[in-house]
Parts: structure tokens; sequence; C-alpha cells
């Protein structure tokens, strides 16, 4: 009976000390669009990859869409921003807003002049910290080419630690068929920047890939 | 250092080796004795630990064996107290249903009885008068033909007016008998109800006679129980393996029950206590609903104990009868409240179901389909929702068998796999002894050139000295033999 008694209180102590409350792992996601020149017309593949986000992330997960134009350091450019409600039914209502938001701002959208990546990252970094998130990521949909405009200083370190930067879809322009190694450059220095903030950096142009990354 | 310690006596490793050899089997000659008393005695030491093991395993199995038995014997005298119990219930409730009725019954029957005595000896045949004036009458017509004409008329006259007088009497005759044959008549439905008022109790007292043989069979089993037979005790062992088998099997549909259960109010849950939030590696909202299940089940648990039909919580079955009921009617409304709530829920996780699905098609930019007839599902999930937790409820019955024979059956088989350590460490304890032996041969067979040689030493010593005696003892035998042949 005693050791009954004793295997009891063991189990006991063992399920409280299991019980703490945790925090699940939740998730950050920034996604930049690139607004400039021709790539507006990839916007719809941003869209689709913002729906597969969508339906992919959860109660506690933040989500945010900005922007890249010519000076993207800058909470205007965030075009929607969310961060899920713990209510399931909540959750869907913000969804169902937040897509409209985006299908608005693409049906909509003009091209602009220049290209400020850093400045979208920087943006980019400031909210993924606010949230708190256990996992950070930022998405990059662009060309990975930048035009700044005279006189914005951007060539400095990010300071990107715990945070995870993809490259999505990025295509090759015209210059980098004549001379590929163009393009090899623009992805290598963006790699080198990236690691040099602290932060870890991948590209992925297959977008059926992308379920790797989210559900990972 | 290997090498040099195998080296040692000369340069080549083949003498080196050989004195080596030499010199190990000669100190292993020397020891010989030595080490066969260490080998033995530490071999019997073994074989004395494990047999002392084995004697604690067998005795701990003993008191296993004889305590399972207390108790199997102890569940089964409870079990066919409560069987007689009923079966007394049963006869009292047969006797008071069917032979309260007995007093009225014989009245009828006693009424019954008169009826037909009373139409019985209305049925009695009268025997009609004996014709003594026929004689009287055959003497004067002898006479009438020789007689007076007048005489003649008169004569006829009588013949005729007794003729009429035999035909009216003839008449009266068959309408008596007639009223006997009516008389009889009424009886038929008398006597008919007599045999079935008759039947009927015959029928109540062999129901009673049956009840008085199963009682007779329950208390045979009782007694076989309370004399503690061997064949009792194997009896209730294998009646309790086939309780746990099927037990368990009904717990297990339970179990599938409950999980269903869980799978229509976790996802509503999430509203309530949020999605996020966890308790160790579990959501909340699952052991919320989780937690749910378990107090329907409890509920269910106490409203069983409440109506006595199983007796997990003695507390409980010994409440006085107002008590009890008082529980039994709180049990049961919370219950009803939880399958209540469990059908709201049920109902709202397929709201939610059904928003998610408008949702990832939106998403995925397909046409959002509404399906026909979406309130079947619905309705048949509040209908789930609200009938499980009663199903659940009687998972305390099945619960009850489970534990008790779990105990029983559990104890046994522990018993034999104590017995089974016994046999093995005997068994070990025995090998050990044996290879004792078999390792004082091998010692033995490693110095078997020194003990050849010690043999044939042995040997030749007996063998001059049983010469020597030979040679002795013919010695002292010749001058006995002089001397006699002397004399």
């Amino acid at each position: 009976m005693k050791e009954l008694l004793f295997i009891s209180v063991v189990i006991l102590v063992f399920m409280i000390s299991g019980c703490s409350v945790e925090k699940p792992k939740t998730k950050a996601v920034y996604m930049l669009l690139d607004t400039s020149g021709t790539y507006t017309k990839e916007l719809d593949k941003a869209q689709k990859i913002i729906n597969y986000l969508l339906a992919t992330l959860n109660s506690g997960d933040s989500l945010a869409v900005a922007r890249i134009d010519s000076g993207s350091f800058s909470e205007k450019d965030i075009v929607s921003k969310v961060t899920f409600d713990i209510r399931p039914s909540v959750v869907s209502e913000q969804k169902r807003s937040f897509k409209r938001g985006i299908d608005n701002f693409v049906s909509g959208v003009k091209g602009s002049p220049y290209t400020d990546i850093t400045g979208g990252v920087l943006q980019a970094t400031e909210f993924l910290n606010e949230t708190q998130a256990d996992e950070k990521i930022i998405l990059v949909f662009s060309d990975l080419k930048e035009d700044l405009v005279k006189g914005h200083v951007r060539d400095f370190s990010i300071p990107l630690v715990d945070i995870q930067v993809v490259a999505l879809n990025v295509t090759k322009l015209r210059s980098d068929n004549v001379d590929p190694r163009h393009y090899l450059n623009r992805v290598s220095k963006w790699q080198e920047r990236i690691n040099q903030g602290g932060g870890t950096w991948s590209v992925l142009n297959d977008l059926e890939r992308l379920d790797r990354l989210i559900a990972g | 250092m290997n090498s040099e310690l195998l080296l040692l006596w000369s340069d080549y490793l083949a003498v080196s080796l050989t004195v080596w050899l030499i010199l190990i089997v000669l100190s292993m000659y020397l020891g010989r004795s030595q080490a066969h008393q260490l080998i033995s005695s530490t071999t019997g030491a073994l074989r004395t630990l494990f047999r002392l093991i084995a004697r604690s395993f067998n005795q701990l199995a003993r008191r296993l064996s004889n305590r399972n038995k207390e108790i199997i014997l102890s569940q089964g005298r409870e079990a066919v107290e409560r069987k007689v119990e009923r079966e007394f219930h049963r006869v009292n409730t047969l006797v008071k249903k069917d032979l309260s009725g007995y007093p009225a019954a014989q009245r009828k029957i006693n009424d019954a009885i008169e009826r037909i005595e009373e139409d019985f000896s209305n049925s009695i045949e009268a025997p009609p008068l004996p014709p003594s004036w026929i004689e009287g009458v055959e003497t004067i017509a002898k006479t009438a033909k020789a007689a007076d004409p007048t005489v003649v008329l008169i004569l006829e006259n009588i013949n005729q007016s007794l003729g009429k007088a035999q035909k009216d009497a003839l008449d009266e005759y068959r309408k008596v008998s007639q009223g006997r044959h009516d008389a009889l008549k009424n009886m038929l439905p008398t006597w008919r109800n007599v045999s079935q008022q008759l039947s009927e109790i015959n029928k109540n007292v062999d129901g009673i006679e049956n009840q008085a043989k199963v009682i007779d069979k329950h208390m045979e089993e009782y007694e076989s129980i309370r004399n503690k037979d061997e064949s009792a005790v194997r009896k209730l062992l294998s009646s309790s393996a086939t309780q746990l088998f099927i037990s368990g099997l009904v717990l297990i549909i339970a179990i599938l029950g409950g999980f269903i259960n869980f799978q229509l109010i976790a996802l509503p849950m999430s509203e309530m206590v949020g999605g996020t939030s966890q308790l160790g590696p579990m959501k909340t909202a699952d052991v919320a609903a989780m937690v749910i299940i378990m107090v329907e089940i409890a509920m269910g648990l106490f409203l069983m104990e409440s109506l006595r039909i199983t007796h997990l919580f003695p507390v409980i079955s010994s409440m006085d009868d107002k008590m009890r009921k008082r529980m039994l009617i709180i049990t049961l409304s919370i219950l009803t409240i939880l399958a209540g709530f469990e059908a709201s829920l049920a109902y709202m996780r397929d709201l939610l179901a059904l928003d998610r699905e408008a949702l990832t098609q939106s998403l995925s930019g397909s046409e959002i389909i509404t399906a026909e007839f979406r309130w079947i599902p619905s309705i048949g999930q509040m209908v789930i929702g609200f009938i499980l937790p009663f199903t659940l409820a009687f998972i305390a019955i099945p619960l009850e068998s489970f534990v008790q024979s779990f105990r029983t059956v559990v104890g046994a088989l522990f018993c034999q796999f104590l017995q089974i350590i016994d046999v093995l460490c005997r068994m070990t304890g025995n090998i050990i002894h044996r290879c004792g032996h078999i390792l004082i041969r091998l010692y033995d067979l490693l110095i078997f050139i020194p003990l050849v040689v010690e043999e044939q030493f042995n040997h030749t010593k007996r063998a001059s000295k049983h010469e020597k005696k030979r040679v002795k003892e013919n010695e002292i035998q010749v001058p006995v033999l002089t001397e006699e042949k002397l004399s």
C-alpha cells in the first residue's frame, strides 16, 4: 500500500512539473514585394504565396506584407499586417480581411522608379523583433537588383540576428543572360550582407518548395 | 613488455614458451588441491545463494497465491450472495404477484365446485316407478276375449286411457331428462374454469419450483466457495479471465467513443480557452476537452454508483436512500448539462469547419461550393455530442469488472512468474554446481602430465609396497610351515 502511495506521489509530481504553461512556437513572416519596373507583373505569384501563408499560419503567428519602393524604410510601405487571434473564428475573419487588402493592393499597384531593398529589410527587422516570435522570416520577392535614390545611404551591416531571409522568385535580368556572373554576384552579395548581419540566407526560386520553409 | 616476459627464459620463443608452460603446469599441479577447493567452495556458495533466492521467490509465490485465492473466493462469495439475493427477490416478487391472488382463485374454485355439485345433484335421474299394475292388466286382458262385449268395450276404453297415460308419462320423462341434460351442459364452462384456475396455479407453482432449483444451484456454488474447493477457485479464476477480456474489449470501445467525443469538442474548445496556450506538450484546448470528457466519465461513475449498479465507492453505496436519490438527481443533472454543452460545441465545430473550408477555398482561388443537405451532418454531430456523454456514463460497469478481474488475473500471472523465477534460480544454481565439477576436470586436464606421472609413481610405489608385503608374508609363513613339518 505504501509503495502504491509512493508511486502515485511520484507520478503526480511528474505530471505537475510537466504541466507548466508553455508558449507554443510562434512564427512571424514579413514579405517584401518588389514593385519596381516590370517586376509588378510578377505580383500575381506573390499573391499566391501570400494566400499560401494565410492558409498555413495559425493563431499567435504574425504576417506583414510591405512594398519595396524608392524609400522602403517606412511604415507607410506596409500594405497589410496582422497578428492572428487566439480564437479560430476571429482568425478566419482576419485572414479574409488580409486577403481583401492584398487583392486591392495588387489590383491598383503602380511601379516605383527605384528599388530600396535594404530599407525594406530594415523595416522588416524592426517589425519582426517587435513581434517577439520564436521564428522570424523575411521573404524578399524581388530580383534583388537594388536601385537607390541618389543620397540614400544603405551600405552598412543590417542587424538580422535569429532572422531567416529567403529570396523568392529571383528572376534573371536581361543582363544576367549576357553574363550570368552578374546574377551570381548579386545573390552572393546579398548572402554576404545577410550573414554579416547574423541572419541566415537562402534562395527559393521553385515556389512549390515553399511548404518546406513554412512547415519546417 | 609482454614479448620481454615471453622471451624471459630464452631468445627462442618456443623454448621460452615451453619453460613457461612447464612452470605454469608445475605451479598448477602444486596448487591443485587449493584450486579444487576454491572452485568447489565458490560454486557451492553460488548454488546455495541461488537456492536461497529460489526459496524466497517460492515463499513469495505461495503467499501471493494464498492471497489471490482469498481474494478470488471473497469476490466469488460476494457475487454468489448477490445472485442468491436477486433470486430470492424474484421469488418474493413471484409470490407477491401470483400467489397473492391464490385465496381469490380458491374461492372461485370452491364456488365452481359448489355449482358443479348442485348441477350434478339436479342431473340425477329419478328411476321410473315399477309397473305393478301390469300383471292385473295382463290377467284382465287374457279373460277379456271370452267376456261380455260391454266389458270388452270398457276394457278397450281402459286400454286407450292407459295408453294415453303412458304416452303422457313418457313425454314427461323425456322433458325431465332434457332438463337434466341441460344441467349437465351448464357444468361444462364451470369445469373449464376450474381447470384453467388449476393450471394457472400449477404454472405459478412450477415457476417457484424453477426459481428454487436455481437458488439450490447457487447455494451449491456458495457451499463450494465456502469450503474453499480448488475446483471453485479454478472456476472463479477462469471466470475472472473471461471477465477481464470482455470488459477490456468494452473499455477499448468506450475509449474509441471517448476519442470521437474528444474530436467533436477539441476544436470549438479553442474558441473558449484560446488556440495558442499549451499545458506541457499539449494544447490547453485539448486538455480542456479531455477534462470535460473525464468529468462526464466521473459523473457516469457516480450515477451508476448511486443506482447501485456498481460498487466502486463504498461511501456512496452506504449512503441512506434519501441522500443517494439526491446524488442521483445531481449527477444526472450535471451529465445532462454537459451533454447539452457538448451538443452545442459539436454544432460550433461544424460551423468552424465550414468557415475554414470556405476560407481555404477562397485562398486557393477556387469557387466556393455550398453543399446541399449540409444540415444533416450538423444535426448528426449535435445528436452524437448529446448522446456520447450518456454512453460514456456506462463505462463504469465494464470498468468495475475490469478492475476486479485485473487484480485477480494479474495476481495469478505474477504468481506464475514468481514460480518460473523460482525454477530458473534452482536451475541456475544446479548448473553452476555442475560447472564447478567441469572446471575441476578441466583443471586436471591441463595438468594431466604431472598427474599421470604421479599416478604412475604411486602405482609403482604401491606395487613395490605390495611386493615387499608379500615377501614379508612369505618370510613369516616359511618358518611356520617348517615348524609344522618338523612337528
